[in-house]
């Protein structure tokens, strides 16, 4: 009976949004500069010598570019809808899986706190030897290791990606 | 038809339900126009400020229902600064010195107070239905004035309403006696609910058919309501959180109402309540998800695939393309179909983009009216999506990114929206986004011969643009314009045509106080409007440094002349 550090995985719902500048390296395994539209298109498209140039805005408008108005969406829904990022988080072995709001947290270790609350029974976050924080099992002491599945299928690690693209 | 008896004359006109064939029969002469105006039951009056409400219940004083309009549309997106106008309070006096015999009212975008309501409430004895969408300025204490005293109110529907809280004594304040509803909308009430009340409200409204419910309601107390409303055919859920085993107890109740075909609501919504939901789907056609965010692509999947009947679709862009493929192979009655935003800017993967649209129109040719919110869009895809869906009477796209071009040619997207508009020829509401140049236009105006609403944003190169659109769009009756190109120009070049249409809004054009007031000399029967007030939020748009430059106009036909109830901001030239 081997021990396997056990996966807890976060799936990612939809991409970063935080309108703050915006590095091209979140979610997505890709070479740097080239664009994830093209490598969509790649299979879609009928004339594969057709000329395609770079999409046109890779990188969001920052704040100062949000527009009084728009997009045209009426007041009560956009006071209804939280602005949360809500993503599902599952732990092998736990029956039940739970929401967080990414938003609510300004960073991963914060998030390693409240996933440590949400699946108490499961693991606890304790400071490893390189400083960085890590999950680990209460009753083994065997490592959780945070996972998510990015928009492409890719399983990635978590705390990679500079925590305000997220 | 002069030598008929009045009462002959009249008869024939009740089979007029159009109000543009009684206002065209009341103008045949004089006999006909007093037949017409003392057996008229209905009016609509599309902007409050075209005409004096005093005037129009003197011409038909038997009026029994009235609806009434008040703000721009684009007042809903907080362009139109607060204090603007739109009062409710003229209208409700108007009609309760001349018109008795008032049964219903319906306003929308009105700015409408207590004291209104508590007027109305007191002055209508057969009063039964009162139906506000969009208003503002009342609290619940103006509904307990109406639950109070409206004795046989059958429908009381708040639609998107900015309330005051008060409490929730105004639902116990509709009597024991009270018996007669048939629908209840208070879903945009924010604070709680008295349950008990509620219950007690429903069970002795044998006749109730629509039920809308607010945030505040829990899942034990809807399970409570719904075993009292067999014949329900419309439920708004409260919040859906609870744990399962009240769910348990709602499924059973659910069973009982055999009538129901619409469904909306879901606050909160937790995936654990999808399946209790299953037995409903078959008969559905009607669903609005688009304020739950907590369910995600495959609970909405689940839910949505066994909707065979689906008519009307209401969901938020966390749907997905994915998503929306399975609608399409579900939901082939598919009628009208909205998709609205989770996350209101800009950046982001796209959730939803061309690929769902296309995708929903071979799926669903019935479609027929669209509200599509999504990150990117092709020419080729708008191309398919107008071969397969001719029918489209309103198509309104909003691509996030304003001016965004084709995602893959990185062209405008003249050529997509200029199929849509030649191929639906029933086309009567459209509005357009992303990068579009003047040819678009071009198209609207030689294609868009039945458009009556247009509305545009960030959009086209010159006053080409906007004059094609005036000179070719014989039906148009709304234009609403923001942050496009056009000048004084555009807005002279063809001055007569604003007497046909009910109102044009320009936003963050090029437009100068020397143009609309010539405007406003040379047509006298028009109230231009134009305001320069500064927005309260710190998103500033840039002034460009001229002092002339209007920065909101607003302009329509008037028989009443110059509103005296403007405010500072606004001036009328």
């Amino acid at each position: 009976m081997s021990e396997e550090p056990a996966r807890s995985s976060t799936e990612s719902s939809s991409a970063a949004s935080s309108g703050l500048d915006f590095e091209d390296t979140a979610l997505t395994l890709r070479l740097p500069g080239s664009d994830p539209a093209d490598r969509k298109r790649a299979a879609s498209t009928s004339d594969p010598a057709a000329a395609r140039s770079p999409r046109a805005s890779d990188a969001p408008p920052s704040p100062k570019a949000r527009v009084v108005g728009w997009p045209p969406v009426s007041r009560n829904r956009r006071i209804a809808l939280p602005r949360g990022k809500f993503v599902k988080v599952a732990v092998a072995g736990a029956p039940y899986q739970r929401k967080v709001d990414l938003e609510a947290y300004a960073g991963y270790d914060q998030l390693l706190a409240a996933l440590q609350d949400k699946f108490t029974a499961h693991f606890t976050v304790r400071r490893g030897a390189n400083e960085e924080m890590q999950l680990v099992d209460v009753v083994s002491g065997a490592e959780y290791v945070p996972t998510y599945e990015d928009n492409y299928g890719d399983w990635m690690l978590v705390g990679d990606v500079p925590w305000r693209s997220v | 038809m002069t030598y008929f008896p009045e009462e002959v004359v009249e008869h024939i006109f009740s089979f007029l339900p159009l109000h543009s064939d009684r206002n065209t029969v009341s103008l045949v002469c004089r006999v006909w126009y007093e037949v017409e105006r003392l057996s008229r039951r209905a009016v609509f009056v599309g902007n409050c400020y075209a005409v004096r409400p005093e005037r129009l219940v003197q011409r038909f004083p038997n009026v029994r229902t009235l609806t009434v309009k008040g703000k721009p549309h684009f007042a809903d997106f907080n362009l139109v600064p607060p204090d603007w106008g739109g009062y409710a309070g003229p209208w409700i006096d108007a009609a309760a010195r001349s018109c008795m015999g008032l049964e219903e009212l319906r306003m929308k975008r009105m700015v409408v107070l207590d004291e209104n309501l508590e007027l109305l409430a007191r002055s209508f004895p057969r009063f039964k239905a009162l139906v506000l969408i969009s208003c503002e300025g009342f609290s619940t204490d103006g509904l307990a004035a109406i639950a109070s005293h409206c004795k046989l109110l059958r429908e009381l529907d708040l639609q998107e309403n900015d309330v005051d809280d008060h409490g929730p004594r105004w639902l116990s304040c509709f009597p024991d006696s009270c018996t007669s509803l048939v629908s209840l909308n208070f879903a945009c009430i924010k604070g709680e609910v008295n349950p008990g009340a509620l219950e007690r409200l429903v069970a002795r409204s044998p006749n109730l058919r629509s039920l809308r419910l607010n945030r505040s309601v829990s899942v034990d107390t809807l399970s409570k309501i719904l075993v009292r409303t067999p014949n329900l055919e419309d439920l708004g859920t409260g919040n859906l959180t609870d744990e399962s085993e009240s769910y348990l107890r709602l499924s059973s109740a659910l069973e009982k109402c055999k009538m129901l075909r619409s469904l909306s609501g879901f606050w909160d919504a937790s995936p654990i309540c999808v399946p209790f939901i299953y037995p409903l789907c078959h008969h559905l056609t009607g669903l609005n998800l688009s304020y739950t965010p907590t369910l995600d692509y495959s609970d909405l999947t689940k839910m949505i695939s066994r909707c065979v009947k689906l008519q009307r679709l209401w969901v938020l862009d966390c749907i997905s393309d994915k998503g929306l493929q399975v609608v399409a192979s579900s939901c082939k009655d598919l009628q009208e179909l909205r998709v609205f935003p989770s996350d209101f800017y800009v950046a982001g993967y796209s959730v939803v983009t061309e690929e769902g649209l296309v995708a929903i129109s071979s799926g669903c040719p019935k479609l027929s009216s669209l509200l599509y919110f999504c990150h990117q869009m092709t020419n080729e895809a708008l191309i398919t999506v107008a071969k397969n869906c001719p029918n489209f009477i309103r198509f309104r796209l909003c691509i996030l990114e304003p001016k965004k071009p084709d995602a893959i040619t990185n062209q405008p997207l003249d050529e997509g929206f200029g199929a849509i508009v030649r191929e639906c020829k029933g086309l009567r509401r459209l509005s357009i986004s992303g990068l579009l140049t003047d040819k678009v236009f071009m198209d609207i105006g030689k294609y868009g011969k039945q458009l009556e609403m247009l509305s545009i944003a960030f959009a086209g190169d010159s006053d080409k643009g906007m004059m094609h659109v005036m000179n070719g769009c014989k039906n148009l009756r709304k234009l609403e314009i923001r942050d496009s190109p056009f000048s004084d120009v555009a807005l002279l070049g063809n001055v007569a045509k604003y007497e046909t249409m009910r109102s044009l809004w320009m936003s963050g054009c090029n437009v100068t106080l020397k143009g609309c007031q010539v405007l406003a000399t040379k047509m006298p029967m028009l109230n231009v409007e134009i305001m320069n007030e500064l927005d309260e939020s710190s998103e500033m748009e840039e002034n460009h440094g001229d002092p002339s430059r209007v920065d909101k106009l607003y302009v329509y036909r008037t028989t009443a002349g110059a509103r005296n109830d403007a405010p500072d901001f606004v001036k009328i030239l």
